[in-house]
């Protein structure tokens, strides 16, 4: 609090040239947005002490050996799956949003849900389906009359292009629903006028959809990314040597904390300069749309062989990503008996999970859209710095962001142990770090990005000149935030929850790590068989995440595609969908 | 804020009644521990029915003892299990562990398999083995050192050579011949493998059965596992056979399962009666027949499908000899770039 207001006196005196302390203009938005950064930031504080712990006496052999290939193969891993979640995610959410088509309407939202997939669940099943005594190969064998794998050649699944593949198709949801969010609160008016004019539906997409869409499509990107970038359950299992692998075998086989967190910190800082660099890149765009009626987007009926086109591109990643491993695991699942054997321990961790994953995406939420309502109430680079710390909690591996948050949980654990001395003569034990308390810190550090990503991609939609008004009007800055911003950012704010919620309920690292004695949640659950390489009997917990999955992502579909219609009982209203009633 | 959370882990911490701060209550142990939570379970239960000792459990895959010393003295942790005799000496180069004093573990577990000190004891043995085609290989012995020879040129498949049950196996190597012969050794082990290093130990036997190569590197107790407990892989145990390899002059590499005891256990007492109870016939017995490993106490019968493979020959060399060469190991597949 000092040092922010430290932080901003030069530029105040410069402008008001008078030297004296004052109150920030918005005090509350202040001190909650330093907060909530401080909050994010401390476990990578924390990750910077360990790092300066070590020396450098390992680099020689990491610059030599280790980092050149893992840069490669990470670049190229995160290439490829950008490919693929932008062409996949930005080409979904655009022709769900702008055409009608057969099965569109499911296709909204079985789009979304490969999300409920761990990613290394579905490395597996395509292990299983494309390996060398899987089905496809079986059949191919047969039909050619092939003896054994060294007669024929087939593309490896465990490879790089393997996990692009894998990757891709599991974390594009991150991009579609970002730019659908954004597309649905984009103007209308803009999309309706251009057809008017005769553009065509390429130009359309070309030259105004896509840009309007850049933010939210950097936003999910960024997501998908840093998801592939701390993968290492597929990364491992499909033999890719990623930097994140490196931190690993540095830690564990090098017997180094300090190295891992070396190469963690500068991950880290390049992460950060790349979102950085994005964010600087469009620094002096509005991309603030000054249509006064913000509506969806009518749909345009498609027909002949386009409407079969449009089906199939929505088909393609929903089948690669969701129906596909979904009917793998059913298919395990009724073979293994795991329904007549029902293990009974399964509904207290379904609980266990829902609870925490609840939780935790409540508190995210309220911290993340309200440090972004912050950031909009100050308009200063404080604010912008904040909240880009807040986001920074995403590019650390979960098992190194649960390392860096154990001694600060730990600290304040002593802190209140000395107070319960003092007050009873008791210790009162490690009442965070020993809690679910730790469970759920871990995933607002680690998810804060999304509900802050989604918070300022909505807020970026509505225009500043709204605010003033209401201002002018004498609204207070809370009220203008309850009756005007959130209204207006429902599909941001249900995309954040979503994406929030289901990540919480299929994070692994950091819950394998900090949950306490006696507490499974479904993730954990299945990775006990995984890593025995048995992970088909966890089947039907991964069918229970996805069940679980799938109830915010159908009410999102709901409300992100009722949100905009007009109220029934308004007369002469010409707005809103009618086709799709 | 901290209130807040405060609050919120109260909440929890009732609802979930479960917590460090209710760590040193009389009749429990709080183990932490590497094994996967499934296998290790009915060992729990089986010593909870003959002690009355309840058993709270933190299953994880690494990070265990980083966090056992970050908990420092208000850790709840009465005892860590695990695998790999590297896991076991770096608990104890952390300062998380403090010396079991304990006759009937020095009477039941043989000197080569614990630590001088007593910081950690072996529960039970495993061994890195050849997964062999029945089909394609005729021999039914091989050495180690033979992995590397030429005439299995795209024929060998194995797991991430950074994954600790090959790091063990590779530190033996360092151990035995220096590094210099062992990175010759792990250059023609590389040249010979017939896919990049991935998948796990069962993939490695499926792999086999599949053609991709006739020979793959894995532990003994998978096999039986893929034998007699899933269905699905029988035919990948089916289709190979297990050859004991061993080093040239040598015996068969070995690594344990083993405990150690938390420096700042709440349950001391508890947590010795559990790792004695863990090298009783009971114990060692479901060792055997759950996780087909081999069991530490001498006279208690190997599972049938692990004797099977034959005779057992351990490797004599100290394990702590693998554990200290563990950092050159990996660097050497860093070297050669096996993973590459």
């Amino acid at each position: 609090m000092i040092a922010a207001e430290v932080h901003r006196i030069p530029e105040r005196a410069a402008r008001t040239r008078t030297l004296r302390f004052r109150l920030p203009s918005h005090p509350i938005a202040t001190i909650f947005l330093i907060a909530v950064s401080a909050f994010v930031v401390a476990p990578l504080v924390n990750l910077a002490l360990i790092a300066a712990q070590g020396d450098s006496e390992l680099w020689p052999h990491l610059a030599a050996h280790v980092l050149p290939v893992a840069t490669v193969n990470t670049l190229l891993l995160l290439a490829g799956v950008a490919l693929i979640s932008v062409v996949a995610g930005v080409g979904t959410a655009w022709i769900v949003t702008a055409y009608q088509f057969p099965g569109r309407n499911a296709f909204v939202w079985l789009l979304p849900l490969p999300l409920a997939f761990p990613t290394y669940i579905v490395a597996y099943v395509y292990a299983d389906l494309l390996g060398g005594l899987g089905p496809v190969q079986s059949v191919l064998r047969a039909a050619f009359g092939w003896r054994s794998a060294a007669d024929y050649w087939f593309p490896s699944i465990r490879s790089l292009g393997g996990a692009i593949f894998v990757m891709g198709i599991v974390l594009y949801p991150y991009v579609y629903l970002a730019t659908r969010a954004m597309f649905q609160t984009q103007s209308a008016a803009l999309i309706e006028m251009a057809r008017m004019l005769g553009a065509s539906k390429w130009r359309l997409a070309r030259d105004i959809t896509l840009p309007l869409a850049r933010p939210a499509i950097a936003a999910g990107l960024a997501l998908a990314l840093l998801e592939a970038l701390n993968d290492i359950g597929a990364s491992e299992y499909l033999g890719v040597q990623t930097l994140t692998l490196s931190i690993f075998n540095t830690w564990l086989n090098q017997s180094s904390l300090p190295g891992a967190a070396q190469i963690a910190c500068v991950m880290l800082l390049a992460v950060g300069a790349l979102i950085a660099l994005e964010r600087y890149g469009r620094r002096r765009r509005s991309f603030t749309g000054h249509d006064s009626h913000p509506g969806s987007v009518q749909r345009m009926m498609l027909n002949g062989r386009e409407k079969w086109l449009a089906a199939a591109a929505c088909a393609l990643p929903a089948t690669l990503g969701f129906l596909l491993p979904l009917g793998y695991l059913a298919h395990e699942v009724i073979v293994r008996g795991l329904v007549t054997g029902f293990d009974p321990s399964l509904i207290r961790h379904t609980l266990n999970t829902v609870l925490i994953a609840g939780c935790a995406t409540i508190l995210i939420l309220v911290l993340g859209f309200g440090a972004a309502f912050a950031v909009r109430q100050l308009r200063r680079r404080l604010g912008d710095a904040c909240i880009f710390i807040a986001g920074l909690g995403y590019a650390v591996p979960g098992t190194v962001l649960a390392l860096g948050l154990l001694s600060p949980l730990v600290a304040m654990d002593e802190g209140i142990n000395w107070l319960t001395r003092m007050l009873s003569g008791t210790g009162a034990g490690l009442l965070l770090a020993g809690s679910i308390a730790a469970v759920i810190c871990a995933y607002v550090v680690r998810f804060m990005a999304i509900a802050t990503g989604f918070a300022q991609a909505g807020l970026a939609r509505i225009s500043t000149e709204l605010d003033d008004a209401a201002r002018a009007v004498g609204t207070q800055p809370a009220a203008m935030m309850w009756a005007i911003h959130l209204p207006l950012m429902r599909p941001a704010l249900w995309g954040a929850a979503l994406l929030v919620f289901v990540d919480c309920l299929k994070e692994l690292p950091a819950t394998l790590l900090l949950r306490p004695l006696n507490v499974e949640t479904l993730s954990t659950y299945i990775y006990q068989f995984a890593t025995r390489g048995n992970f088909e009997e966890g089947s039907l917990a991964a069918l229970l995440i996805v069940l679980v999955g799938i109830f915010p992502v159908i009410r999102m579909v709901r409300y992100a595609d009722d949100g905009y219609k007009p109220q029934p009982a308004r007369p002469g209203s010409h707005r809103g969908d009618q086709r799709n009633a | 804020m901290a209130s807040l959370q405060g609050m919120i882990a109260l909440v929890l911490t009732v609802a979930f009644g479960s917590t460090g701060a209710t760590s040193a209550q009389a009749n429990q142990i709080n183990i932490y521990t590497y094994r996967e939570a499934k296998l290790i379970q009915p060992l729990f239960d089986a010593f909870t029915k003959d002690t009355g000792i309840n058993v709270n459990v933190i299953s994880a895959s690494s990070g265990l003892e980083q966090r056992i010393k970050t908990e420092g003295a208000n850790s709840p942790a009465d005892v860590l299990l695990t695998v790999d005799i590297s896991r076991l000496e770096e608990a104890v180069s952390l300062g998380v562990t403090q010396p079991i004093k304990s006759a009937t573990l020095d009477k039941y577990v043989p000197a080569q398999y614990r630590d001088p000190e007593g910081h950690w004891y072996a529960v039970a043995l495993r061994a890195r083995v050849v997964y062999a085609s029945k089909e394609r290989v005729q021999q039914n012995a091989l050495t180690y050192e033979e992995l590397a020879d030429p005439m299995w040129k795209g024929k060998i498949c194995i797991r991430s050579g950074q994954h600790y049950y090959n790091i063990a196996l590779f530190a033996a190597m360092v151990a035995k011949h220096g590094e210099a012969k062992a990175e010759t050794w792990l250059k023609g082990l590389k040249a010979n493998l017939a896919q990049k290093p991935s998948g796990g130990d069962r993939e490695t036997a499926r792999d086999v059965v599949a053609g991709k190569c006739d020979i793959g590197i894995g532990n003994t107790y998978y096999w039986a596992l893929m034998l007699n407990n899933n269905p699905a892989q029988k035919p990948w145990a089916e289709g190979t056979k297990v050859i004991l390899p061993t080093f040239q002059g040598g015996g068969t590499h070995v690594n344990i399962s083993g405990v150690v005891l938390a420096k700042h256990s709440p349950n001391q007492a508890n947590a010795l009666k559990f790792v004695e109870w863990m090298v009783g016939e009971k114990a060692q017995q479901m060792h055997a027949d759950l996780n087909y490993e081999y069991p530490m106490r001498a006279g208690v019968p190997i599972n049938p499908t692990i004797a099977g493979y034959g005779p057992l020959k351990a490797d004599a060399m100290p394990l702590s000899q693998v554990a200290e060469n563990r950092k050159k190991a990996s660097a050497l597949v860093d070297k050669v770039g096996f993973n590459n």
